[in-house]
């Protein structure tokens, strides 16, 4: 089995508390993992250190030919770390002060140093895929909730990333627009995109996933193929949880 | 009581008119330093650069702890007695690098205000896409720090356009020290401060007018 990305003991403490206590997971080019379990376990703790919004403590990430120790990480490390995967947060956090299209290239011209033409091609085309391809000059604060969480994830693709993370993407959503955002990341995973998501959608972890983790206590517990984790789940916090979780 | 010599008050308009570039030249380049200087001070703060933040905490408690006036009289009178490159500074320059440290110290407080008003999802989305923290500071989030600390950061400017009557105390004639001189020659004082004052307060209020504009385009972009 070969790693694209590869985690080794990862450790993150919050003060006193460890909230991620010695992760190692593997991907595979191509694969899709969904992490799943309570809440206050890690999950998104996990993701935000991938990109280094958290900074783990103890461990390693690999990522093709960059790897990244807690213990030394340079600046220039982190930012090649960071530029190597896609972020997708539950709050969305678009630039407020940028249109939909320059959320998209910002990372293109600033970050990759693309021309504005270029850029700017490369936006309306994942306008496009988004949907919408007639709301490139629309400010955040006027777009609705699915449409915004739309753009967050045109922001992470633009950036053809090895690993796209996605943080709880439809958790802050109203109900109405969880279904655009659902689909959009499936046409996503249908492309072989290498990609990590927390979710609380167990149908849809089951659909588009290649693999289920779950975690509790900042370890993970059980992890395997969806039909074997959902159906014949062999460790009894894991079989607890999807019992509470219907 | 006298009547008010209108008469006369007409015939200063002119001569106090000619000295309104020279007053707005000084507030205007000491603004344009100040702010630069202040989004520095600001940045050093938010960033809690070692050492540098204490540096620039004394500096702006002494700019804010101390009067203006005090101030200048340091840069023109005191400094240049043991700074040898300081001797022979005239007082308009004097009045421009003490009204620039003075505001400045202020308005790094507003910035600095402003910009830990930015939401955290903004820095993390920055540095989601791998930004660099001078990238991030310049193009997310200073632009939205500085759309929150624009109607302080003006009122402030208004406060600078009075503020350089001071280097009238410099020995430099600008609106206020040309009224004093009229007023010398004539014993006119209060048509003569009147006229000036006058002066001060059609500058001030063309601003506020622009200052109202501002907000709303602002409040325009920003909506929610």
């Amino acid at each position: 089995m070969s790693c694209q990305i590869e985690i080794t003991g990862l450790v993150k403490r919050f003060g006193t508390n460890t909230v991620l206590n010695g992760i190692d997971l593997c991907l595979e080019p191509g694969e899709r993992v969904a992490i799943i379990g309570p809440s206050g376990t890690g999950k998104s703790t996990l993701l935000r250190c991938l990109n280094w919004l958290d900074q783990p403590d103890q461990g390693q990430i690999r990522m093709g030919d960059v790897t990244v120790d807690a213990a030394r990480a340079s600046r220039a490390d982190i930012l090649a770390l960071r530029r190597r995967t896609g972020f997708v947060f539950q709050n969305y956090a678009l630039f407020a002060n940028k249109t939909a299209r320059a959320n998209i290239t910002e990372g293109l011209t600033t970050v990759r140093g693309w021309s504005a033409d270029r850029a700017r091609a490369r936006a309306d085309d994942i306008l496009a895929q988004i949907g919408l391809a007639d709301r490139g000059d629309s400010y955040p604060a006027a777009m609705s909730g699915g449409q915004q969480q739309r753009v967050g994830i045109g922001r992470a693709m633009a950036l053809d990333a090895d690993l796209m993370l996605f943080d709880e993407p439809t958790s802050a959503l109203d109900p109405e627009w969880v279904g655009e955002v659902l689909d959009l990341i499936r046409r996503i995973a249908d492309g072989r995109q290498t990609m990590l998501i927390v979710t609380h959608e167990m149908q849809f972890a089951r659909e588009i996933a290649d693999r289920i983790v779950f975690m509790e206590g900042g370890r993970i517990v059980e992890q395997g193929p969806p039909e074997q984790l959902f159906g014949r789940a062999q460790d009894d916090r894991t079989r607890a949880f999807l019992r509470r979780v219907g | 009581m006298r009547p008010l010599d209108t008469a006369y008050m007409w015939e200063l308009v002119p001569v106090i008119a000619g000295y309104v570039p020279l007053t707005l030249f000084m507030a205007v380049i000491a603004m344009i330093a100040a702010l630069a200087l202040a989004a520095a001070l600001a940045i050093v703060r938010v960033l809690r650069v070692p050492v540098l933040d204490r540096i620039v905490a004394v500096f702006i408690s002494f700019f804010r702890g101390t009067p203006l006036l005090v101030q200048l009289f340091l840069f023109y009178f005191g400094l240049p007695q043991v700074v040898p490159a300081m001797t022979g500074i005239d007082g308009v320059t004097a009045a421009i690098i003490g009204l620039t440290l003075h505001f400045s110290a202020y308005m790094a407080e507003s910035i600095r205000g402003a910009i830990l008003g930015v939401d955290r999802s903004q820095w993390e989305a920055a540095q989601s896409i791998g930004m660099t923290q001078g990238q991030l500071l310049r193009r997310i989030i200073l632009p939205q720090a500085a759309r929150t600390a624009a109607p302080t950061l003006m009122n402030y400017f208004i406060d600078m356009i009075k503020s350089t009557s001071l280097a009238f105390t410099l020995g430099v004639t600008e609106m206020m020290g040309a009224a004093q001189k009229e007023a010398a020659g004539s014993f006119l004082y209060l048509e003569a401060f009147l006229v000036v004052a006058l002066f001060y307060w059609v500058i001030v209020e063309t601003l506020s007018v622009g200052q109202r504009r501002l907000e709303s385009s602002l409040g325009k972009a920003v909506a929610r």
